[in-house]
């Protein structure tokens, strides 16, 4: 990527005032992710921490800690500010490490179908599509009963049920690139296929690659809350975003709605605006645009 | 008084806003197409031949805009109709054929659903006859087995042939000039002889003028009664086509009709043209001198003055300060 | 003298992919033709230094003939032979001395490569360079194509169309060929800009003496460029002869027409004349001469034999009957 065309790229985002508004919101919930550990007024995970007797509190009291817990507590006593940064921290990281490896499976996957077509690209693809015609949810439900649970499970059931969507967009684009004159003038240089594919194919396969990403990732957030709350994902003791609304999710009828509430209304912005970011990018990337 | 041209454009002027000012694509077009004539309009990309093409229709994409100027169709300025009104006028009185056929044409209608259509856009006929003149229509631009095609599905004819049915669709409302935009440019040389041979006839025949806007100099030599070539938004030269091939005045034409390879001994060098852009005014807009100057190898220190228009007689005229000579 | 390129017999059929359509014929028992013949047992040889003219119109198999040559796909049938060896083998490119300049400038450069890294791009991967000896080689190349060596850190989309085809220009030149194949490389430029390109073809000619095959549909060009020059109608080659032989007195049926449908400079108004009848499908050519349904010399024995390509004048050769024993018997 040119600097020039990274400008150009910018003028076209901020176009849309909300888009704008999304992209500041996505940044600073990553750096409150990333810098729960400082700024968290206690370590949820930290089992000697808790004290049962601070279990639900409400929004604004006073526990043993002495301090504030702005958000209240949730049923072991955790605060709930504390748990919903780390909650954050760990379903992100989750999810733009499976993204990101899904990206890259489902990548060399489609560009290589794409690229030397044949049986192998023929197999490859229909296996793509049979998996993109069942529900993500239900695939990564079956993967997780099956490898069990802890993170580097739900990790590779979140890659196994998401690598197709890469594999279809990065085959359609590469199948486009591939018909190109460019690419047969590599061909007749003569370049060696792999050159072909890392240095002329890959880089223009890219930029549709990189909507899917956002939106994958965003759809990876839901995927582990879902399973999470469904308490298939990840252990009690370590509450991502999913575990805590389904821990709170008893006491919504008792009146103690924060336990829920809070951590979904984290859930929700984080999804909403990594998903108005990638519309925006895809809105920027959109080659009718262009020119 | 004698009948008004079927086509007269007056100081025509189309504006594009862009980063670095407002581009005058069109930049005070005149001339004037008589019935039966056709009229080459002649120019390189980015000449703004095209864009006076859609003016005259008006169907320039905005942000672009027609800004002044006058178009005068059988001596009724159409220039400032509103969208309703022109589309009364479009393909009645005045139509348009394109480049690529297959964007006027329908992929999933037959031919004669489509042609009839266009028949009753404009007149209240019934379907029936609206085929029959459909038929006929196809009949009379060469078309071997009109009723059969009629059937057909746009994908299913040749290039040449598609471009017949979109003339023959331009013609059915006989109108008083159609506007041309590059329909050759992409079809096969027998196939384009055959059409121009066609255009020919058709234009004798019906009555129809026909602007012919094309880079192929060529083409307007076997085909144009009349020539504009046309340099940065402006006509530069104009007259009848065999007169302006033969003896060009304005340097920009001798150049265009110089780089001709078929004009000149086999493998002998070419005569090139610099390259540059046309220059811009202070504010961004059009420069008031020659346009043509900083490419020009005739060019003084004068061409950057406004330049005149130069009658040579029979027609021709140039906007020069320093025309080339007739040869001896 | 020993000819640089030899294509001997060569043949190339593309099979269809069956479409739905297709299948359901088939299930009905009816099927069509599933494969394009888009060229048919051509024979050609370039002498070193010379450049052939192909010229033909489109279906012609032009195009296809000028991609088996730069060995980008592979004959189904006959040898493409360059300085007596393959061109391509096993389904690999065997040599870089045979260079090929696409058409449209502004689909065959890599959007996403700066033209610098494009142009050092095959050098580097053959080893004729060293990267340290890059950037100097860049700047010599593009200087060497009329380009200004500062431009070589730009993208295409920064270039116009007759400098982007300098840039092409100046990445086949980078490999040092012996043989250019040029695929209507100035059909897509304005006239003024095609007259500069031509004319850094001829200066690169007689510097380099550089052989080339030019494909065009243009015959006033591949007048002014051509040595020889060869006529091409679905996918047979129908008359081979000396460019002042071709054009001044054809021999082929197919090439007068072609010769007199070219709208001309100054021939003044309508005074051509069109050959009748549309180009057929290259899916289902008419059998015997390919011709003969538009041909206003067409015989019986037209319809039913093929034409072989035979001596007419010293260095040209046409398929037609009429030079042959006539058209009327079987």
């Amino acid at each position: 990527m040119n600097r020039e065309a990274l400008i150009e790229g910018w003028q076209e985002y901020r176009r849309s005032p909300v888009a704008v508004v999304a992209l500041v919101v996505v940044v600073a919930i990553a750096l409150l992710a990333l810098l729960a550990p400082w700024i968290a007024p206690q370590d949820p995970y930290d089992q000697s921490a808790l004290d049962l007797m601070d279990a639900r509190l409400e929004p604004g009291s006073v526990g043993s800690g002495e301090y504030v817990h702005l958000l209240g507590t949730d049923n072991a006593g955790r605060d709930l500010l504390s748990a919903i940064l780390y909650g954050l921290r760990l379903s992100l990281s989750i999810a733009v490490t499976a993204g990101v490896v899904a990206l890259v499976v489902g990548t060399a996957i489609g560009l290589s179908a794409a690229y030397y077509g044949g049986w192998f690209g023929a197999v490859a693809m229909r296996i793509v599509d049979l998996q993109l015609s069942l529900p993500a949810i239900l695939l990564a439900l079956v993967l997780v009963a099956m490898l069990g649970q802890g993170v580097p499970q739900l990790m590779a059931a979140l890659v196994a049920a998401q690598y197709a969507y890469f594999a279809r967009t990065a085959f359609g684009a590469a199948s486009a690139e591939r018909r190109k004159d460019y690419v047969e003038a590599a061909l007749s240089t003569p370049l060696s296929g792999a050159r072909v594919l890392w240095r002329h194919l890959l880089p223009n396969t890219l930029p549709p690659l990189i909507v899917v990403v956002t939106v994958q990732i965003a759809t990876a957030i839901s995927l582990e809350a879902t399973l999470s709350f469904l308490g298939l994902g990840l252990p009690i003791t370590r509450p991502s975003l999913g575990l805590l609304i389904a821990n709170g999710f008893q006491f919504m009828l008792s009146g103690r709605y924060w336990i829920s509430v809070y951590p979904g209304i984290a859930l929700m912005v984080t999804v909403l605006a990594i998903n108005l970011v990638g519309d925006q990018l895809r809105q920027v990337i959109n080659p009718r645009r262009r020119r | 008084m004698s009948a008004p041209p079927a086509l007269e454009l007056r100081g025509l002027r189309t504006e594009f806003p862009g980063r670095g000012g407002v581009v005058r694509a069109v930049d005070g077009v005149s001339f004037r197409m008589e019935r039966g004539r056709i009229l080459g309009l002649v120019g390189e990309s980015g000449s703004g031949k095209s864009v006076t093409g859609f003016s005259i229709m008006g169907l320039v994409e905005p942000p672009g805009r027609v800004v002044g100027g006058q178009v005068l169709l059988e001596g009724q300025d159409i220039s400032g109709l509103p969208q309703p009104a022109m589309r009364l006028l479009r393909g009645a009185r005045v139509a348009m054929v394109f480049q690529d056929p297959l964007m006027t044409l329908n992929p999933v209608l037959r031919i004669g659903t489509q042609m009839a259509a266009a028949v009753r856009a404009h007149d209240r006929v019934s379907r029936q006859a609206a085929l029959s003149r459909a038929r006929d229509a196809l009949a009379i631009v060469g078309i071997p087995s009109p009723a059969e095609r009629l059937q057909a599905y746009p994908h299913q004819l040749s290039g040449g042939m598609r471009q017949r049915v979109a003339i023959a669709t331009a013609l059915l409302h006989r109108p008083a000039a159609i506007i041309a935009d590059e329909p050759t440019t992409a079809l096969d040389v027998s196939i384009q002889g055959q059409i121009l041979a066609e255009v020919r006839r058709l234009a004798d025949e019906t009555g129809t003028a026909f602007l012919w806007i094309t880079h192929d100099l060529a083409v307007v030599s076997s085909l144009a009664d009349d020539v504009c070539v046309m340099y940065a938004g402006r006509v530069v030269e104009r007259g009848p086509a065999a007169r302006v091939i033969a003896t060009p005045r304005h340097p920009y034409t001798g150049a265009l009709i110089g780089s001709v390879p078929s004009g000149h001994e086999p493998g002998a060098r070419l005569p090139q043209l610099a390259a540059g852009a046309p220059p811009r005014g202070a504010d961004g807009g059009p420069d008031p001198g020659c346009s043509f100057h900083t490419r020009c190898p005739r060019a003084q220190p004068d061409c950057a003055l406004p330049p005149p228009d130069i009658d040579f007689g029979a027609g021709q005229s140039a906007l020069c300060h320093h025309p080339l000579e007739t040869p001896a | 003298m020993t000819p640089l390129l030899s294509v001997e017999g060569v043949s190339k059929r593309f099979a269809r992919p069956a479409t739905l359509g297709d299948r359901l014929a088939g299930l009905l028992g009816r099927t069509g033709p599933r494969a394009v013949q888009a060229v048919t047992r051509v024979d050609l040889q370039v002498a070193p230094g010379e450049v052939l003219g192909l010229v033909g119109e489109s279906g012609c198999g032009k195009s296809t003939l000028g991609r088996i040559v730069a060995g980008i796909y592979e004959p189904s049938e006959g040898a493409v032979l360059f300085q007596g060896a393959p061109v391509m083998s096993g389904g690999r490119k065997r040599t870089f001395r045979v260079q090929m300049i696409h058409q449209d400038p502004f689909a065959s450069l890599d959007p996403r490569m700066r033209v610098g890294d494009t142009v050092a791009e095959g050098p580097l991967a053959h080893g004729l360079v060293k990267r340290a000896g890059a950037d100097a080689f860049v700047a010599d190349m593009l200087a060497r194509v009329g380009l200004d060596p500062a431009l070589r850190r730009r993208y295409p989309h920064q270039f116009s169309g007759g400098q982007r085809q300098r840039v092409a220009i100046a990445r086949a030149l980078a490999l040092g060929p012996e043989l250019l194949v040029l695929d209507e490389p100035v059909a897509s430029l304005d006239v003024s800009i095609q007259a500069q390109v031509l004319n850094l073809f001829s200066d690169l000619r007689r510097e380099l003496g550089l052989t080339g095959l030019f494909i065009s549909h243009d015959l006033g060009v591949v007048r002014h460029v051509s040595d020889r020059v060869a006529i091409m109608y679905l996918g047979r080659i129908v008359e081979l002869a000396p460019m002042r032989t071709l054009y001044s007195t054809p021999a082929h049926p197919y090439t007068r027409a072609l010769l007199d449908s070219v709208p001309k400079l100054g021939r003044g108004r309508g005074a051509f004349r069109p050959i009748a009848g549309e180009i057929p499908s290259p899916l289902n050519p008419p059998p015997g001469c390919h011709f003969h349904p538009r041909c206003p010399h067409a015989g019986p024995r037209c319809r039913v034999e093929a034409p072989k390509l035979i001596p007419v004048l010293p260095g040209q050769t046409a398929a037609c009957h009429l030079h042959d024993t006539g058209v009327s018997d079987a």
